[in-house]
Parts: structure tokens; sequence; C-alpha cells
């Protein structure tokens, strides 16, 4: 499992890369090798939508499982990862680059907070298994 | 009937629940009203039930005893009888949801099938496994439109040409839903034109008929640029079997097709089942509702079909479904998919053909008789509308003492085409059937 430490997770295997006031947000390694081949990925936010955290922003499916990607924190959307969509596989092979899915401005840094970091996500992981 | 339960199997079911007899799990409802005792006639012998039934059949009016010009969305064409043949095979009769491909190939194939020639009829990239009706099928475009702008356009542009009760289900899907319909105060005689002025930034839907509720032809192509450059999607609710003849929607750039089934080897039956055609994009084939059958090889490298693509029926994913409609009219679908089969682009063209010249031969008779004329000079297929001098519902009364079933009465569903008749004509409809309703109306006519 590749769980860089320069970012934050949700208990749901989202990650949240924090640089200044904008924070970009995908799917851990784990969450990927979970759902397998990776078919289908809809942004389901667009620029300019105000987001609270836990909000869905992006839908994926595999071909195992049908899947949500929810905001680990709340922001107004600035960019959207277009092209994604057209190249799903890339949520397998890049989780933490290509493979973002939105960038948002931080309203509450405050949620951050209640993230946790690479060490607590992979004591978690590992507890769920 | 089968009953799977012992008297043993219920004594333990009893025991388990605490009660000794069946009748206690009924003290709940008040005595009186528990086991009453019905005034029933006394039950009947088969022989005296079958010619009971029969003589209520027999007072039904048929199109196989009355000459056929009512279509209004439902059509009386011939089946050849090796739809029914093979319809009726117990492979195919009794076979229920494909969800075990390894004992359903026959059933998928099928389906597959389905796919494909409803595909190729409109020109369209993707087809489902189909809905219930026509109507149902326009109201799964409606959701499907929705759905795929997430719910950030609510607008949606039906023509006042679409089928009334097509209207009539979209409203009722979408009753207490943030779906605003717009278009109801545009005139029916109005071509797709009158909708460009409707279609906005918050439209993500319209929707039109091909050919319209009144049997009139359009190029929506200047409707489908119009729509596409608002950022909105175009469905097509058209008739299959004039796609034999006329260009398919896809052509005109349509992001749905849908239609009605029913001209395509499938009876009258007094309104249905029928069958609802669903065809889109391939861009959008996540988004549309319903079953879809795709073809691959299996671990033999041999070819195989199976369901496809379900992650997002409902009962995988209710709440994120487009729709909570997941089943399709398998053996309606099979009935049509043996229908194109038989007739083959050529054949199928060819029943276009004949429905099309015999409904301008109608028409030109019709339009010569004083007093009737026909309501629009736009192009026809096999309906046409024609104002009358007297009320259609006089006017059929005094058709079916000839034994002809009159057109549809337009007054019902549209108030300012009173004494408007559309008139359906088909393959089946003779120079002599056409005459004889020339010679009726002529009657009228002459009054």
């Amino acid at each position: 499992m590749n769980t860089p430490t320069n970012l934050k997770y949700t208990k749901n295997d989202e990650w949240v890369k924090v640089d200044g006031n904008i924070g970009t947000v995908g799917i851990t390694d784990h969450a990927q090798e979970q759902l397998s081949d990776i078919v289908y990925v809809e942004i389901v936010l667009s620029v300019g939508d105000s987001a609270k955290q836990s909000e869905a922003c992006a839908t994926l499916e595999s071909v195992k499982a049908a899947a949500e990607v929810y905001l680990p924190v709340s922001g107004k959307v600035i960019e959207v990862n277009e092209a994604l969509p057209d190249s799903p596989e890339k949520v397998n092979t890049d989780p933490y680059g290509d493979a973002w899915m939105v960038k948002l401005e931080l309203t509450d840094q405050s949620e951050l907070d209640g993230l946790l970091d690479a060490a607590a996500y992979e004591a978690q992981v590992q507890e769920k298994e | 009937m089968f009953i799977p339960h012992t008297d043993a199997d219920r004594e333990a079911m009893l025991r388990t629940v605490g009660v000794s007899r069946l009748e206690d799990l009924f003290k709940d409802v008040p005595a009186a009203h528990r086991f009453p005792n019905l005034n029933l006639p006394r039950g009947l012998t088969e022989m005296e039930v079958k010619a009971e039934m029969e003589s209520l059949a027999l007072s039904n009016e048929t199109t196989k005893d009355l000459v056929c010009f009512l279509g209004a969305g439902a059509y009386a064409h011939y089946i050849p009888a090796a739809v029914d043949a093979i319809l009726r095979r117990g492979e195919f009769y009794t076979a229920y949801t494909p969800y075990q491909p390894e004992i359903s190939q026959g059933t998928l194939q099928a389906i597959f099938d389905y796919q494909s020639l409803v595909a190729s009829l409109t020109g369209m990239e993707v087809s489902n496994a189909s809905h219930y009706d026509g109507a149902t099928a326009v109201a799964e475009a409606v959701s499907m439109a929705y759905a795929n702008f997430r719910g950030k356009r609510n607008k949606v542009v039906l023509s006042p040409s679409l089928h009334p009760h097509y209207r009539a289900t979209v409203q009722t899907y979408n009753e207490g839903t943030e779906i605003n319909l717009a278009g109801a105060e545009i005139s029916p005689q109005a071509g797709p034109e009158a909708l460009l002025p409707l279609i906005d930034d918050k439209t993500a839907l319209v929707i039109v008929q091909y050919p319209d509720f009144f049997g009139r032809i359009y190029d929506y192509t200047a409707l489908a640029e119009a729509t596409h450059r608002a950022g909105a999607l175009l469905a097509i609710s058209a008739n299959p079997l004039s796609l034999g003849l006329l260009t398919p929607p896809g052509e005109f750039g349509a992001d749905i097709v849908t239609g009605e089934g029913q001209s395509l080897g499938i009876p009258l039956s007094f309104g249905g089942p029928y069958l609802g055609l669903f065809a889109t994009r391939k861009e959008y084939v996540r988004k549309m509702a319903g079953r879809l059958v795709g073809e691959t090889i299996d671990n033999r490298g041999q070819r195989a079909y199976v369901l496809t693509l379900t992650a997002r029926e409902q009962h995988i994913r209710r709440e994120k479904a487009t729709s909570n409609i997941c089943t399709n009219q398998g053996l309606l679908a099979l009935a049509a998919t043996v229908y194109m089969s038989l007739l083959g682009k050529h054949g199928l063209r060819q029943v276009a053909e004949l429905c099309y010249h015999k409904a301008h031969y109608a028409a030109s008779q019709i339009a010569s008789l004083p007093g009737f004329r026909l309501w629009s000079d736009a192009p026809f297929f096999h309906e046409f509308v024609v104002r009358c001098p007297q009320p259609v519902a006089e006017i059929n009364d005094l058709l079916l003492l000839e034994g002809i079933l009159g057109g549809y009465d337009l007054g019902q569903d549209y108030p300012e085409l009173k004494n408007h008749m559309l008139i359906a004509v088909t393959e089946m409809n003779s120079r002599d059937d056409i005459n004889l309703l020339v010679e009726t109306l002529a009657e009228v006519s002459n009054d």
C-alpha cells in the first residue's frame, strides 16, 4: 500500500493535498486496489460549485463495483480533472498524481484537523482487514 | 395449483410463531368480517365457463372484423405467422430475467439482436433491452437528461405534437420533482421552429415526435443544432416502422431516440402490452436506464452474451440509479426482433411505402370531398388530420354502421381541434377499404 505522508486522508479512502488555500482531492492507492480495474469516472461537481465536506464529488465504476468519492473538505471548486473520464485507468495507475479529481478553494481549514495522517490511515486500513 | 408446503411444514411454522391454527393468524380482523359467507353463484363447469367467456369475447369489436383507420400511436399492421410461432417456443416463453448467462444464451442473444436492430434502425450507437411502451420510454428520456446534467438543468421542452398520452406520462413521472415542463402553450399546428424560443441554458431536454402525433414529417436538423447550442439534449420519439422509409433520427443529431415498438409485429391487444424503444449515443450509455446485453467471449474463446453495465441498476445502487425501472419487455422485444428479421431492410421499407402511398391516396380522396379539408400541408407518413363538417364522434358512429373503425377525435386532447379527425392508413387497408371510407364520408359531406 502506497500512502504518501504529505497528504491527509479520510476513513472512506479519499486523500486531499493541501497547498496554501487549495486542496486537491482523489482516492487512495488502497481504494483503487480494492475496486480493481476502474472503467468509468464521472466528476459530478463543476467549476464554481460550492460543496460541503462529505458531499460526493465523483462517481467511479470498476469491473467489480460502483462507488462515490466524497469530499474530505468543504470548498469552492476551482478546477475539475476533465481528462480523467477519458482515461479512467489512471485511477489505478496513478491515484495520487494524474487521477486527481477536483481542486477546491478551502472554506474551513479546521476541517483538516479531523482528517487522518498517513500512519493513522494505514493503521485504520489494517484494522479493517 | 402447486403449493410447496406440506401439512407438516405448516404445523411447524405455526408452532414456531406460537399459534395453533392458521385461522388464529387472522384474529385481528373483526369476527364478523373474518370468514363472511359470500353470496356467490354456484360454480361453473369448464364447458360453461368457456361458453360464457366466448360470448363475452364476441361482443368485442376488433380489427379482425372492422376496417380500421384508427391509429394515434397504435397501428393495425400485418403480423407474419412466424412471429407468434417463434414467440411461443417454450425456451423463450418461460425465460425470465437472464441473470445467469450460462443458462440464458438464447434469451440474451435475442435481446442483443434486438438492441442491434433498434440501434441500426434509429441511427443510434446503443439501444437498451427495451422499456414498457413508447410513453414510458419518453419519460425515461426525461429522467436520463435530468440526471445527465445532475439536476442543474430542470427544464424540459415538450412539443405539442408529441403524443398527448406521452406528455401525460412525462407529467406523471415528474410530479413533485423540480422538472419544469414547457411547450404546452404552443399551437399544435406550429412546426419545430416554434420550440426554439423556449430552449435556454436551463433546458435539459427537448422532445419531439417523428412523424409527429399528427403524422407530419419534419427535418429536425436545425432543431438539434439549436438544442445543442444551448447545451441541451434532443430526444425524438419515432415510429420505428416509418424508419424503413424515412431518414433515421440519429442523422438529425438526436441524442436519444425512443419509440413505440407496437408497429413491429405486436398485436393491438386493446392497448397493451406494448414495447418501448430507447436508443442513445455511446457517451450516455451509463446514464441510460434499463438493461443492456453485451457480446463477449467466454473462457473457451466462444462468443457469449451477458448483461453488462448493470452497476447502476436499482438492485445494486438504488439511490444512485437514473431510473427505478430496470426490467424490459423481453417477449415483445423478441416479437419485434423476429418481425424485423423476417422483413429485413427491404421488407420494412416495402411495408412503410405501402402505408405511405395508401395514406396519400386516402388523403387526396377525402380532401376532394366537399366539407372535408386537410389540416396541414406538411409532408406526412401514414397518418393525417382532416377537418370534418360534423363532430368526429357522430361521423364515427356512422362509419361503424359500415363496419369501419373511424379516426381519432383530436378534440379530446386539443380543444382547438374540435371536428378534426386523425386518420391512419396501413398496408392492411385495401383500395376497396379506402374507397368505402371515402364513400361513407361523402354521405356526411352531402348533408
